[in-house]
């Protein structure tokens, strides 16, 4: 290879690693309303025959602490409750997984290690708004849910919002039963 | 041949200089901005024509929700609402107050950080105001 064309390459090689590395500025439209978002809002929200502010938030806060969650903050004048939890996020498949990679590799003569890289802990934070409806005769409460997941080496390996239906139609169930359980005075 | 790899050693050492000094963050880059006090202030408030305080949270609140965020913090009496979001790896924090201005107008103002960033951005928060006017009913108004 021509000597000053190896150079010339190393140096625009580094020039661009330094390039990327700089000063890395906010990508635009991350405040644009993403697509699907009046699904998600559908699913976020229930619709409660009642226009009793407090006693909806009393109850979200019953369902949070049922639901193992500690409460962070609250607000009942704007109906908020925010509160999060410290989960397991360790899964059985997920480490056969990576312990059978790792073998393999270890057979094969390299070395790997596929299970720090496993999911090991979760902070699942919630968020809680209840407000009445644009009629006033119900009130509407509507609940989001992020994740933050750890994995063995403790690096955060993965954050998200949460858009699992089945845990929102947990959250609303116990809701309704605690809501439910309140009015019952227990 | 050895002088041409010199020369290319100097220009790496001169470019490393150059892109190391665009990124200083010196102490007093705490409180810095790069917008100026006033400019920034109108980027991130827009005025809208009502004294409903606590109709205008909750809407803030419910369209911070639609984009996403997980609200962490509100306070009604101060009108602040501080909520998180994630955006690809890095994290998207955002507060928003809201306040009387006058006998009939509320300001909302609206600051958001993307990672260790400040967003100054006037697109971005236009993005987020062009929101919260749908779900409001109402013009955001610029404030001068």
């Amino acid at each position: 290879m021509n000597k000053p064309f190896y150079y010339l390459k190393q140096f625009f090689v580094a020039f661009l690693c330094l390039g990327i590395i700089g000063c890395v500025s906010a990508p635009a439209g991350f405040l644009k309303p993403s697509e699907g978002y009046l699904e998600r809002r559908q699913l976020q929200t229930r619709q409660y025959d009642t226009t009793n502010e407090e006693q909806i938030v009393s109850a979200v806060a019953g369902v949070l602490q049922d639901l193992g969650f500690t409460l962070d903050d609250s607000e009942t004048k704007l109906g908020l409750v925010s509160a999060s939890k410290k989960a397991d996020a360790t899964s059985k498949g997920q480490i056969a997984g990576a312990v059978l990679l790792d073998m393999l590799s270890a057979v094969g003569g390299s070395y790997s290690n596929n299970t720090a890289r496993c999911d090991k802990s979760q902070i699942i934070k919630a968020s809680v708004i209840a407000r009445p409806s644009l009629d006033g005769k119900k009130m509407m409460v509507r609940v989001t849910f992020q994740r933050i997941v750890w994995n063995m080496s403790n690096q955060i390996s993965r954050v998200e919002t949460i858009n699992e239906p089945l845990m929102y139609q947990k959250f609303f169930d116990s809701l309704s039963k605690s809501i439910f359980l309140e009015a019952q005075k227990i | 041949m050895r002088k041409l790899r010199n020369y290319f050693f100097v220009l790496l050492g001169l470019c490393l200089v150059v892109s190391l000094s665009g990124c200083a963050t010196p102490a007093s880059s705490a409180l810095g901005t790069e917008e100026s006090q006033v400019q920034l202030r109108s980027i991130q408030t827009r005025a809208f024509d009502t004294t409903d305080k606590k109709k205008m949270m909750q809407t803030v609140i419910s369209t911070m929700q639609d984009l996403d965020f997980v609200i962490e913090k509100a306070d009604f009496t101060l009108g602040s609402v501080t909520g998180s979001k994630f955006a690809g790896y890095e994290t998207v924090t955002m507060s928003v107050t809201v306040r009387q201005r006058g006998e009939k107008q509320l300001l909302v103002r609206a600051n958001a950080q993307y990672g260790v960033k400040s967003v100054e951005d006037p697109l971005t928060y236009q993005d987020f105001f062009t929101a919260l006017e749908k779900s409001m009913f109402l013009t955001a108004q610029q404030v001068d």
